[in-house]
Formats: C-alpha cells, structure tokens, sequence
C-alpha cells in the first residue's frame, strides 16, 4: 500500500467508517445490539449476500456484471435438495450442486466472452432462464423431505466452538479470494482486464479465459449460498434469492469498487455486505416498519454512492 | 512435501474439528440473564408476516396493531417480503429482542421451521396465523376454516351453474396450506357433482398479475369453461381483467378472502362471490392469544375464524 494519495486512502476508510457511524448509532439506540449473540446471528444472516457480493467483486472488476446470481441461488440449491432427496449422499449432493452453479457461471462467461454479449444483456437472459429451470425443476414448489442428514444440516444450522459454521465459510472464501486477488497471476488479470480491456488483449492476457473463469467463480458462489440457505431453511424454495443480485450488487458498491471496473477491493465488499446486514438487523431490533426499512437502505447506497464520486472527483 | 508426521497432525486436527461441530446453538441452553428486559411489566409481542404487498395481511397487521393498543401491549411488526430467507432472519431479529410471544404469518409452511425452532430455543412461544408450520412447537394456530371455505366457493359455483358446466381453478402458491386447504374443500364440492368438471387447474401464486397472465393463457388455450374459482381475490381480480378484454363477461369468478377490491368489484357485478376471512378478526386473535399466552393462561391449539360468503 505504498504511494497511495490522501484521497486514495481515503475512499478505502469511507466503507470502514460508514460501518462504524451505523453500528455506533445502532448500539446506542439498541441495547441487544451489541450483544455477542446479536452480532452472530447478524453474521450469519450476512453470509448469503456476502457470497453472492464476492463473486460480483470479480465479475465487477472486470467491468461487467452478473444479474442471474439470484436464480443461480435458486437453482443449484434446488438442485442439491433433489439429489439428496433422491438419496445421493449429501456430500456428493453439495459438491455436485457447487458444481452445477459452476457450470450456469461458466455459460454466462462463455455467452459474454465468446459471444461478444453485453454481460447485463447476457445474464439478464440468465437470470430469467435459471430462474425458469428451477420452476420447471421443482413443479413450482419448495423441495423438501431431504433433512435427515446430519452432515447436510451443518453446513447452515451448525456451530463449531460456537460460531455459527455458515460464518466460518464465509470468512474462509473470503481469505481464499483475497489470497487469488492480490497473489496470483489470475487476479492481477482480472483487474487488467476492468482497467483497460484493450492493453490486457495487447500484452497477451488470455481475457477470454479469464472472464470465463471470473463468471464461473461467481456461480459456484452462488450456488454455495443456495446450499447453505436450503441447509438453514430445511426447504428449497423455487423463489429463493429473488432480487438478492440487487443486495450483491449494492454491497460491492457500498464497500468502494468502481462499476467501471479495474479498481476495487474484495474487503469493501465484506465490509459493504455489512451495512447491509447491520442495517437489516438494526432496523428490526429497532422496529422500524420494513417499508421504512427499504428508504433507509437506498439512500444509505445513494448517499455512499455521491460520496464516492466527490471524493474520485 | 508435508511429512507423514505433518499429514497425521492435519488429519487429526480435521476430524477434531469436525467432531466439535454441532447443530446446538451456543446460547440456545436457558440463560435467561437477557429476561430482564423484558420484565418491565408490558407484555412485548413480536409480530412476522409474510408480506405487506397483499392488502389481506396489511389488514392483518392493522387489526393486530389496534388490537395491541387496545390492550395495551408492546408490539414490533416485521415484514419477510414474501421470502422465506427474510423471514427467517426477521424472526432471528425479533428472538434477540427478546419478545414474550412470537406471533407468525410464514411466507412458506416448511421453510418456517428453522424460525420456530430458533423461537423454541430461546423459550419464545410461538402462535402462527392464517398459514401453518410445518414443524416446531406452535402453541395456537389461528386461521380461517379454509376446507370449509372452498366447500362454500364449490357449493355457490354448483348452484350458479345449475349444476352442470366447467370450471377453471387459479391456485395459490404451491404448497401453501392456504392453497391445499381451499384446494381441497372445493374438490370436496365439485368432485362429488357429476355435473361439474374442473378442466383447467393452475398456479397464479395469488398474485393479481400472475392471475391475469395464467386466465389470459388458459382462454388462448381455447378451453371452455363456464366459471373460475381463484383461491384468493388478487387473483380473481386479474382474472376478471383478462376475461373482459376476451368478452367472456358472463363467466361466473368466485375469489377468496373478500379484500376491499374484491368486495368493490362484487358489487358492481364484475366478480360474483367471493369468500369473507375477516382478517382483522385473525390479527385480534393473533394478539389476543398472544396475550393469554404471556399470562400463563391455557389455549386451544386450532383457532378457527368464521367465514362468510359475499354476495351481490
């Protein structure tokens, strides 16, 4: 982090600072807030966007972006929940449902790297025909009757030493995701590719590869997140994670990464899933009306949004 | 390389892990220091419901925010926006909150489960309204008599027809116990009269566009028929859209729930019953209950609401 300008290191605080403006009001306000208890349920309630929003980051910085998280969700949780339903091992289940969500990332890429597609135009397709396969999947109703697997069960309802496992996966990808960002060869093409997609295909980058594999990471994110929601729901719902890609998208925006692409961090993005979770909590602890509760989440985008743009300015 | 010794240590330290995960909450084991706050007399009641973008559960809500005041009692209403993940989390919200009685409207029937269960942990009983759960300890479900109410809808349609003709039914979310029951109550009708037919049978997941999308698509479908049951009046509602920009005017459409639209629309002949919940009288009770349970009192584990049916 050498050489970086007040403005620069600025704009990387803003996330950190906004977080700690609204959990300091919170706690004041809210008595249970602050409670270890409260803090743990908020986490965990945090982890399915957080998924979805750090696969965005990748699929962001590269300047594009992915509408069809949500359904991807939707599917590959369905997906699981029938395999194991039809008695596959829930192990095989799980790693064949991430595996699935792989595949509906990868199509993505394929369509958007091959195909020239405009990534909103492409995975907006997606979004509606994943969406659609898991209503044709489960007839339109919620899979059930697979939870007699402990295993399975622990992916969302377990605890180990008394965090709550669905946060322990979350904190584990995001290190795994820093690691590829900031060490490897992949993540330093990702943001080559959202900085200047022409000089990346000039100086050899495989960019065609490296959006099918950005797009393929997100899906398996996805899919993950529809995995641990049917373990924490006991239910496979063919509307899970209807308009949980706007959440994702939010976040990422929230935590400072550029929708132009090539600049960004994947801890803002932790810390722009945050405020969106502490807000959520905070909100109910405070029983404000849920339809109070969308106003305040939007302006807080907005108004993270202008500051941004003064301060890039 | 990793040595053997190394391998060994990672695959011990593994299992270990693995064999220190479990399903049982942390703080689920009856500490009960958090009570305080909730020992300050008033009796607080946390209210979920499924969703504020129908006009039955707004008035739901309204009736049991009334019926709150009245009595005196603290409530906080949190809305799942139709989705079971929301909910969930909601009802994790209202749980830390530490309310005395849970009273929940599940978006989904087994998906609310792990809500319940969380309630259970933490010794918050739970009262479910107009929709049931699937799991869990629910101390009192509240609801309108539903199979009662799709005998009625049958009954009516049977009896407007003469006894003899075809019917459309627009069902309710699949899975839903509002959708089975109603469901089930009108097949009670209608299957015992030969006369009848059902010839078309769909999903409109009790929303007024999905109800016109799927009339519009069954009347393409060429598919005659002389009457539609819907199993709530959004529904119904967009059916009776669809059905007057085909011209089928004279189609009898009988919805469920008679929400100010479906009563309005009633009255001016466009539908010609539709089934009377009385949503408020299922919010009061919901609180009521609630109330008689935070005092120790005893209740009866089905509380059915009357129903009536809404003519011109």
């Amino acid at each position: 982090m050498r050489g970086q300008s007040l403005g620069q290191v600025m704009q990387k605080l803003g996330p950190v600072l906004g977080l700690l403006a609204i959990v300091i009001v919170l706690s004041i306000m809210s008595p249970q807030f602050l409670s270890l208890d409260n803090l743990l349920t908020m986490l965990r309630q945090v982890t399915i966007i957080a998924l979805l929003a750090f696969g965005m980051t990748f699929v962001i910085l590269t300047g594009g972006i992915d509408l069809s998280v949500g359904s991807t969700l939707a599917l590959a949780g369905a997906l699981t929940a029938g395999m194991m339903a039809s008695g596959l091992d829930p192990i095989l289940a799980v790693l064949l449902g991430v595996l699935a969500g792989a595949v509906m990332g990868a199509f993505n890429g394929v369509v958007i790297a091959k195909g020239k597609v405009a990534p909103f135009i492409a995975t907006l397709a997606t979004m509606t025909i994943f969406r659609g396969l898991t209503l044709v999947y489960t007839d339109g109703r919620p899979v059930t009757g697979f939870t007699d697997s402990q295993a399975f069960d622990l992916i969302g309802r377990g605890y180990l030493f008394g965090i709550p496992i669905p946060v322990i996966i979350m904190f584990v990808i995001f290190f795994i995701l820093l690691l590829i960002l900031k060490k490897t060869v992949f993540g330093r093409h990702v943001y080559a590719i959202g900085g200047n997609e022409e000089a990346s295909i000039l100086s050899g980058i495989k960019v065609n590869r490296v959006k099918i594999g950005v797009y393929s990471l997100t899906g398996a994110l996805a899919a993950l997140a529809g995995i641990i929601l049917t373990s924490r729901l006991g239910s496979a719902s063919p509307n899970a994670g209807f308009t949980y890609e706007l959440d994702a998208i939010a976040a990422v925006v929230l935590g400072g990464t550029s929708l132009a692409g090539g600049r960004g961090w994947i801890f803002g993005t932790l810390i722009g899933a945050l405020i969106i979770g502490v807000l959520n909590n905070g909100l109910n602890l405070l029983g404000v009306s849920s339809n109070y509760q969308q106003i305040v989440k939007g302006a807080v985008i907005l108004l993270a949004v202008l500051l941004d743009r003064q301060k890039s300015s | 390389m990793f040595s053997k010794f190394k391998l060994g240590l990672i695959a011990f330290l593994t299992v270990g892990l693995l064999a220190a995960c479990t399903t049982e909450s942390p703080t689920s084991n009856g500490d009960d220091e958090t009570d305080a706050s909730g020992d300050d007399g008033e009796v607080h009641i946390g209210l979920a419901v499924s969703t504020q973008n129908n006009p039955f559960f707004v008035t739901l809500r309204e009736g049991a925010e009334d019926k709150a005041e009245e009595l005196g009692v603290e409530i906080t209403v949190v809305d799942a926006q139709d989705d079971a993940a929301t909910q969930l989390s909601s009802i994790e919200d209202l749980v830390q909150q530490d309310v005395d009685v849970l009273v929940v409207n599940p978006t989904d029937s087994e998906a609310v489960i792990t809500a319940v269960e969380t309630a259970n942990e933490a010794d918050i009983p739970v009262v479910t309204v107009d929709r049931s759960a699937d799991g869990g300890e629910v101390v009192a479900h509240i609801a309108s008599d539903n199979v009662a109410g799709g005998e009625m809808a049958g009954d009516f349609i049977a009896e407007q027809l003469g006894g003899e003709g075809n019917v459309v039914e627009l069902e309710g979310i699949p899975g839903s116990s509002a959708a089975r029951e109603r469901g089930e109550g009108f097949h009670n009708s209608v299957d015992a009269q030969d006369g009848i037919n059902v010839v078309a049978q769909q999903p409109a997941d009790f929303d007024r566009a999905e109800g016109l999308t799927v009339m519009e698509n069954i009347i393409q479908s060429g598919e005659e028929f002389d009457a539609v049951f819907a199993h709530n009046d959004e529904m119904a509602l967009g059916a009776v859209r669809a059905l007057e920009s085909a011209g089928m005017d004279d189609v009898i459409v009988v919805g469920f729930d008679a929400t100010d639209d479906a009563v309005e629309a009633v009255e001016a002949g466009e539908m010609d019953a539709t089934i009377a919940q009385q949503p408020i009288v299922i919010g009061e009770q919901g609180i009521e209950t609630a109330l008689s349970i935070a005092e120790g009192e005893s209740v009866e584990d089905f509380i059915p609401v009357d129903l009536e049916l809404v003519t011109q």
